[in-house]
């Protein structure tokens, strides 16, 4: 589903972000991206939803390579992708239906779909009856679940998620990675950049540790689950 | 929950499906273009303030274009009272006075001919002047026979009259011709002058408006980032995150377009009454020419279309340079 072949990505800067990275995730698999800030997990991610490209070597995701994609192309090459954020981006001056809805209003879909579909989401990340507050008014938790619902409401058979637990207690932080779990196991293909060792030792997952932009080992994780 | 997006690309389905997505195509349009008129309503000080700049800028070239037709109009009933003075040498019998009289009333484009003895113009000469004595001492009529041209009302034209006086001007009995007419004419020239310099301030003003719609969008672009990088981060077309700019700006020259309207209107109003007091003392019937449906179109829609051209010129600038960067 994604693959990463020999990929460098030097920064204008001249900053090498990464260096000869190499993983893939096969379709309905979920990896963790792990390794200290700076590592360069968040170019990962930049390079999968084409906020960037590679300076040498391949990304393909979903049988496209992203070379290939032209610059007029990449908002449907993106709806193909659901992004959570660490700071969850969400719009602070629309309720939470409206910030869920947003892809959905983009795919150009029906009102009486789109209802269906932003309940059917926000019941899969424990929010329903929450579609008319702002999202100010919520917890930060509860803001990050609103987030995924978002980067899962139409569907996208990728999900990649950049610090998603950082700002959350541990309890929290584990019930958001519980719900990535659960998304994957209906299979949708995850990939969750965390500094969080702790929490990822928790589930049996693959790994892929990155050090100063260099894949410094790809393991299966400690069998806990 | 995977399975009510299939139904939608069922082959039995694909007519109607699309109907249906262009019927969702202009929804989504009418929706962004109310919920754009929405967002504006919820700043009203700061749409208040764009407005009237805009409405302002839009209202002085009609004021402009309303002094201008006005002033033609006004002016109007003038051109009939051009009138042709042509003397005779003094050698000129009455006879070949009247006969020359008579060939000129059968020409074309003239209205009428009156022809003034000698004799005649000499007594009206003496009783509207004070040279009474003067002319008693005169043994001879100084005066020549003289003939008073009207043109036909549709041929005052001014290469027309200099025909009309070029004509007249050849007969060897013809000693002068004069058109007093000159002032009018330069009256009308002035008008062309302020016609070309209401163009040149339309144009300005035109610009204007682009430049404060642009900025004004420019400034909203800046406000809702987040919501761009979001909006392309989850994979909105350039397209759709411009549309609700694009309908901002369709606003904008809208309402300042129907402000001018009120503007002028208003301007139009206060000016009709003493405007006509004004006419009565001259004793005409003008009447001041308002807010015409020629000069309302024009303002909605140039307003309209400004608007627009100066948000898309804006969000061509300054959308593209806004990407994700998470």
């Amino acid at each position: 589903m994604i693959v990463f072949d020999r990929v460098y990505k030097r920064y204008p800067n001249g900053r090498e972000a990464l260096s000869d990275v190499s993983f893939s995730v096969p379709r309905g698999d979920m990896l963790f991206l792990t390794g200290r800030s700076g590592a360069g997990k968040s170019t990962v991610l930049k390079l999968i939803a084409l906020i960037d490209r590679p300076s040498r070597g391949q990304v393909i995701v979903n049988q496209q390579n992203t070379a290939g994609v032209s610059r007029r192309r990449i908002p449907r090459f993106r709806r193909q992708i659901g992004v959570v954020f660490q700071d969850h981006k969400l719009l602070n001056d629309r309720p939470v239906f409206d910030n869920v809805a947003l892809p959905l209003v983009i795919a150009g879909m029906r009102r009486r779909e789109m209802d269906k579909r932003v309940r059917a989401a926000l019941d899969q990340v424990g929010l329903l009856g929450k579609e008319n507050v702002g999202p100010l008014e919520l917890s930060t938790g509860e803001q990050q679940r609103v987030g995924i619902a978002r980067a899962v409401v139409s569907k996208p058979p990728v999900l990649i998620a950049d610090e998603p637990t950082g700002n959350l207690d541990p309890d929290l932080a584990l019930e958001i990675m519980q719900l990535f779990k659960r998304l994957n196991d209906v299979g949708v293909t995850v990939v969750v950049a965390t500094h969080d060792v702790h929490l990822i030792e928790r589930f049996d997952l693959r790994r892929v540790v990155l050090d100063h932009g260099r894949t410094s080992s790809i393991a299966a994780g400690s069998v806990r689950g | 929950m995977a399975n009510d997006s299939n139904q939608e690309v069922r082959p039995g389905r694909a007519r109607r499906g699309l109907f249906e997505s262009m019927g969702v195509y202009f929804e989504r349009h009418a929706q962004t273009l109310v919920a754009s008129l929405g967002r504006m309503t919820r700043q009203p000080m700061a749409t208040l303030m764009t407005t009237s700049v805009i409405g302002i800028a839009l209202a002085l070239p009609a004021c402009l274009g309303l002094l201008v037709a006005n002033a033609r109009a006004a002016t109007g009933a003038w051109d009939s009272a051009i009138e042709l003075s042509v003397f005779f040498k003094n050698d000129v019998r009455l006879a070949k006075a009247e006969q020359l009289a008579r060939a000129l009333r059968e020409r074309s484009g003239v209205a009428a001919v009156e022809l003034i003895p000698a004799d005649a113009a000499l007594k009206e000469f003496r009783e509207f002047s004070d040279f009474g004595a003067a002319l008693d001492a005169l043994t001879d009529n100084p005066l020549p026979h003289a003939l008073v041209v009207r043109p036909a009302s549709d041929h005052i034209s001014p290469a027309e009259i200099d025909a009309l006086k070029r004509h007249v001007q050849n007969w060897p009995e013809v000693d002068l011709v004069q058109v007093d007419t000159e002032w009018v004419k330069r009256f009308h020239s002035m008008l062309d002058v302020l016609h070309r310099v209401l163009a040149l301030v339309a144009g300005l003003l035109a610009v204007g408006v682009i430049v404060i719609v642009g900025n004004t969008i420019r400034l909203d672009i800046e406000n809702r980032r987040t919501e761009i990088e979001v909006t392309k981060l989850v994979g909105g077309s350039d397209a759709f995150v411009r549309r609700p700019f694009l309908y901002s700006g369709f606003w904008y020259g809208l309402l300042g377009g129907g402000l001018a309207c009120g503007l002028v209107g208003l301007g139009a109003w206060l000016l009709q009454e003493p405007v006509s007091r004004l006419a009565g003392l001259y004793a005409s019937d003008f009447r001041l020419l308002g807010l015409d449906p020629r000069t309302i179109g024009l303002l909605l829609g140039g307003g309209t279309l400004l608007g627009w051209f100066g948000s898309w010129l804006a969000t061509s600038r300054h959308l593209r340079a806004i990407e994700p960067t998470a």
